[in-house]
């Protein structure tokens, strides 16, 4: 009987472990296995424990080249997304102007529409424009659909800033650049924050879009580990996705702390 | 002393302000002396805020002109403008603490002295030890002192308050209204003060404008606007008041008006009376009205209806012949306490009368008033 109610009381514990613990063990899996030795081309079966792809983890041809591209796209892009998108949600947040409905529609489609109907037609813009196909072409298409993502993220925290709070700096005599700078900024922070990592992580993983727009010499990493799942997966891909999936954890967990501390001293 | 006063005295002229669909302010001049403490008082939509947006540079003008002193400021952005509002909602900045809030508008005119001269504000708000604190870890009045002190610390030419105390509970709106005039007082600032709490603006203004419906329809102090409202709106919105229908009778004798309201003769002090108006409106404040004979020589004779006792006093309605019921309110003093039911006489004298002209409506503020 107390084992029972026990078990009741705590039924929602255990529903919340078991749904984490079925979203966490792919990773862990991916995470055992870069420690694996495997047989073969392909790191599906446990052969050996082995350290040797976290010693040489650029070890397989071309895979760190992809990294790095990928990186880089993924910085870039989410930058200026970020950048963009933050002052379209600001411009719809705070200011009317004819359009303004027109745009608040619109910036949701890159979201609505099938990657693949989107790859293929930025592909045919491209070419009609002479863009050639490579690491600029998918720069320009990753900001495009990380711009909807950062205004979506942008715009939900400036909604519930009270527009007082640039009325008030403007009373006591700041600037409209100041008041940007030392009171919209500061409060949007969060939001422009969320709003970066998403796009980061947007731009890295993506795949069907890069995959139309990319050359053979613009192979990011996503692509790579595509590539290489047809011919055998290097370990190291297991260990660049550990790492990754490691990064992204620390990224959650330093914002919840900081949010933490800022309602703390809130 | 005459020169530097008139130079900072607050001047609208025309001022307008015109929406879409509606004039929110209609043209006004109001001339605010410097150093004084004035309130706009009217019910929620009269213009009374949007008024003081356009002081503020919040809100630009259709039309009109707005000086302080010599210097229009009329075209000039409210961050250029030498006035700061104590919002409703406070509007402290909620990412710094208490001290950089109060330092803020000091930093942005680049003040050396902004660390200290924040402290002095805090203190005189008597909030000197919570400088470190995060305004949403203070209470509403904590914060309504903050945004005062952020305010106050710039010493401008004008400090406009919009509704303050409006988030307060009764107690401490109390409390924040003597603290407030002590503050006027000590930093010497004009103060202008909206609210819709005829109470607040009678304790603490030197001179209110009773705003409606976009125009001020009375400009004065605090005993005249009582005594004498000049409209039925001004007599019901600041306190109560009786209103009975009358015709003047007679030429003026010994200072006095002969009336006379459904058949019963009555007198009204002569310099109370509109011009020659032949019907007006009677009014008494129910404070001025005395159950029995010895308020005075008018006297209308009714039944109670209803007796509330108040503590401090007791309130009567007392239904007239013709159907309207009277508000009496007599103090505590002792003596004893009509009963429903009873046939009363009440009486009052006639310079506790005043006249309006009888075309406004007689219930003109009573709704809005709260």
């Amino acid at each position: 009987m107390g084992v029972l109610s026990w078990i009741r009381r705590h039924l929602l514990a255990f529903a919340a472990l078991a749904v984490l613990a079925l979203l966490l063990v792919p990773n862990v899996v991916v995470a055992v296995f870069s420690f694996n030795d495997p047989v073969g081309k392909f790191n599906y079966n446990w052969a050996k424990f082995s350290t040797d792809a976290w010693a040489h983890p650029c070890g397989s041809p071309g895979i760190c080249e992809s990294l790095g591209l990928s990186l880089r796209i993924g910085v870039t892009a989410s930058l200026v997304a970020t950048v963009l998108g933050t002052m379209v949600a600001l411009a719809l947040g705070r200011y009317q102007f004819r359009g303004r409905a027109a745009t608040n529609l619109l910036i949701f489609v890159p979201m609505a529409t099938p990657e693949v109907v989107m790859g293929s037609s930025l592909l045919t813009l491209f070419l009609m424009l002479g863009i050639p196909s490579g690491a600029l072409a998918i720069l320009i298409a990753h900001i495009m659909f990380c711009v909807s993502f950062v205004v979506v993220a942008v715009k939900a925290r400036v909604a519930t800033l009270d527009p007082r709070l640039e009325e008030a700096a403007a009373d006591l005599g700041a600037t409209p650049a100041q008041t940007f700078l030392r009171v919209t900024l500061p409060l949007a922070a969060p939001g422009i924050a969320a709003g970066a990592l998403l796009a980061f992580s947007l731009s890295f993983d993506d795949y069907i879009i890069t995959n139309f727009n990319a050359s053979p010499s613009s192979i990011t990493f996503p692509m790579f580990v595509w590539g290489a799942a047809q011919r055998g997966v290097p370990v190291q891909v297991n260990v660049i996705g550990t790492v990754v999936f490691l990064a992204a954890l620390l990224f959650v967990i330093a914002g919840q702390v900081l949010s933490n501390r800022r309602q703390r001293a809130v | 002393m005459a020169a530097t006063r008139t130079s900072g005295d607050l001047r609208l002229a025309g001022l307008t302000k015109e929406f879409d669909t509606f004039t929110a302010v209609h043209p006004m001049d109001l001339v605010i002396p410097e150093g004084s403490f004035f309130a706009l008082l009217g019910p929620s939509g009269c213009g009374k805020t949007t008024t003081l947006r356009m002081v503020a540079g919040l809100e630009q003008p259709t039309a009109g002109r707005i000086h302080i002193g010599d210097t229009e400021i009329t075209d000039t952005k409210a961050h250029q403008r030498n006035v700061n509002t104590v919002f409703q909602s406070y509007a402290l900045f909620p990412h710094m603490n208490v001290l950089e809030n109060v330092e803020f508008g000091l930093r942005r005119r680049g003040d050396k002295n902004a660390t200290v001269k924040a402290k002095e504000a805090l203190e005189l708000v008597q909030l000197g030890e919570v400088a470190k604190k995060k305004p949403a870890q203070l209470s509403g009045g904590m914060q309504q002192r903050v945004a005062l002190a952020r305010a106050v610390v710039n010493r401008p030419d004008v400090l406009l308050l919009d509704e303050p105390l409006g988030a307060l509970d009764l107690k401490l709106r109390r409390q924040m209204q003597i603290e407030l005039k002590r503050i006027q007082q000590e930093v010497g600032l004009t103060f202008i003060h909206v609210t819709h709490d005829q109470e607040e603006a009678m304790t603490m203004a030197d001179t209110i404008a009773v705003m409606n419906a976009g125009r001020i329809e009375q400009l004065g102090d605090p005993a005249t606007l009582y005594e004498h409202p000049a409209s039925t709106f001004v007599a019901n919105f600041l306190g109560q008041s009786n209103l009975l229908k009358v015709t003047v009778t007679g030429p003026a004798r010994n200072g006095e008006v002969p009336v006379t309201a459904y058949d019963t003769a009555l007198t009204v002090a002569a310099d109370h009376v509109p011009g020659d108006a032949k019907e007006v409106w009677l009014g008494v404040r129910p404070e001025k009205l005395r159950m029995g004979e010895h308020g005075g020589p008018n006297r209308l004779h009714g039944t109670v209806s209803d007796v509330s006792f108040t503590g401090v006093a007791t309130q009567y309605l007392v239904r007239m012949p013709w159907g309207k019921e009277l508000t009496v309110v007599q103090q505590n003093d002792g003596s004893g306490r009509a009963r429903p039911g009873e046939d009363v006489t009440i009486s009052w004298a006639a310079e506790h009368g005043f006249a309006l002209d009888a075309a406004q409506a007689a219930d003109a503020g009573v709704e809005e008033e709260g």
